[in-house]
């Protein structure tokens, strides 16, 4: 399997890599870590005229937790799994990180690569909407900022980003204080895309849930969960809200049928994932933040 | 074609210069440019891990990069670990435990093998499982792989963990 040919540039600053994407637009594809997008390389599932490699882009990598949480574009996967800071700020980051491929493949993926490829089964887009998370965008007529579900609404594989547009940073405000997390997803074979999952932030005052937020993956395209959030808020923690939230997510889940599974079972599964990730995020409860 | 790109590898050690496609993936140009052919290509799309090597000390797939981008890196290779005739511990320890049938996944499993050993001394059967998942294995159903990373690790860890 060999790539279709492409020219090739290797930018080292946001300004360069701007000009090129002004210069080649959608016959354009920016790289970076590479982990979805050379596959669809070597399948000629992509065939991009031109190919912008933004791995040498240093200003693109970074992690500041000075507030809310920023992260650089191109920050890697293992980098963000292994900080300090994004751990103090979002422990449901790491944890969801952790179950990203494998270790070579986070050594190369990269946040912002994760987000713009938005693969429906990928972990980051939906934990990310779950923090209210926004990703700047920039091109040589200026920069926007725009919130994960405005980035995503229901597509898959390509975002509301246009052609000439880098996504440059992702900023997660910070969390409520008292929040805790429960990251739950289901995958045949560790490390295997997940057939389905989900990230859930809950926030208590005592025992009455005051704030949920919950993104879940593996439908048709990464998405909260309104019912089961609604569910949720004002309720007492438990059993029977959690399982309100269960049915909640199953009804709200865009389940599809593959090879890998059917529609019903992936409903299913989100049911039950969601009642394991409430359960979670109430054990943490009173043992601080995370 | 677009036109070949000059690239500066350091490969085991010593550095090469090789004349490629910008298409050209890094597994692609260690096999035909490189001459290294212990690098192997299974699935060519990141699912196998037989590409395994170490880019800057890290473990990576060499078939999901371009070997454009590796200009300027220092790559390892299973050619690269061995001192002389000298095995390293890791692939004595494949040959010891019978950690390898047809051989064609055991350069990435010894590569992938000594990364969990370098950031894990002493790891445990099921950590070895969880951090090689992504190295498939058709032949040995990968018990003897985890013994034989078990005991290239205990040699490791003696040696003073030295990768």
């Amino acid at each position: 399997m060999k790539p279709a040919v492409f020219d090739y540039s290797a930018p080292e600053s946001i300004a360069e890599a701007l000009d090129l994407l002004a210069e080649h637009g959608s016959g354009a594809k920016v790289l970076a870590g590479g982990q979805s997008l050379v596959p669809m390389l070597n399948f000629r599932l992509a065939r991009p005229a031109h190919l912008i490699d933004v791995n040498g882009v240093d200003s693109l990598s970074y992690i500041s937790a000075n507030g809310s949480l920023r992260i650089g574009a191109m920050t890697r996967l293992t980098a963000i799994g292994e900080s300090g800071d994004v751990a103090g700020a979002h422990p449901v980051i790491p944890a969801a990180v952790a179950q990203i491929g494998h270790r070579a493949i986070r050594n190369r993926g990269t946040i912002g690569g994760s987000v713009a490829h938005n693969d429906p089964a990928a972990e980051l887009p939906a934990v990310l909407m779950a923090l209210d998370a926004e990703v700047t965008a920039r091109s040589v007529d200026g920069e926007r900022v725009i919130g994960m579900q405005d980035l995503i609404e229901d597509r898959l594989f390509e975002t509301t980003l246009g052609d000439t547009e880098l996504l440059t940073e992702i900023r997660i405000p910070a969390a409520a204080a008292g929040s805790t997390f429960g990251f739950q997803e289901f995958a045949r074979r560790h490390g295997d895309f997940a057939l389905a999952g989900v990230a859930a932030v809950i926030t208590t005052d005592g025992s009455t849930i005051t704030q949920a937020a919950l993104g879940a993956f593996g439908g048709t395209h990464a998405t909260r969960l309104p019912t089961a959030e609604a569910a949720l808020v004002g309720a007492e923690t438990g059993d029977a809200a959690f399982a309100a939230a269960g049915a909640g997510a199953a009804a709200d889940f865009p389940a599809t049928s593959d090879v890998h599974g059917t529609a019903e079972y992936r409903s299913h599964l989100i049911n039950v994932l969601t009642v394991r990730a409430l359960n979670d995020a109430a054990g943490q409860a009173g043992g601080g933040n995370g | 074609m677009a036109e070949n790109m000059s690239v500066v590898i350091n490969v085991n050690g010593a550095g090469r210069a090789v004349s490629v496609e910008p298409r050209k993936t890094l597994a692609d140009a260690i096999r035909e440019d490189l001459g290294l052919t212990g690098t192997h290509l299974g699935c060519e799309h990141g699912v196998c891990g037989a590409c395994t090597i170490l880019l800057d000390g890290e473990v990576v797939r060499s078939c999901l990069m371009l070997a454009v981008q590796a200009d300027g890196a220092e790559i390892t290779t299973i050619e690269g670990i061995a001192d002389g005739d000298d095995l390293h511990p890791m692939q004595s320890a494949f040959s010891e435990y019978h950690g390898l049938q047809c051989g064609f996944c055991t350069p990435g499993m010894i590569l992938a093998g000594i990364d969990v050993v370098s950031r894990n001394p002493d790891p445990s059967p099921q950590e070895i499982r969880e951090e090689m998942g992504g190295n498939i294995c058709r032949c040995t159903g990968y018990q003897k792989i985890v013994e034989s990373v078990q005991a290239a690790a205990a040699v490791m860890s003696a040696e003073g963990g030295s990768a």
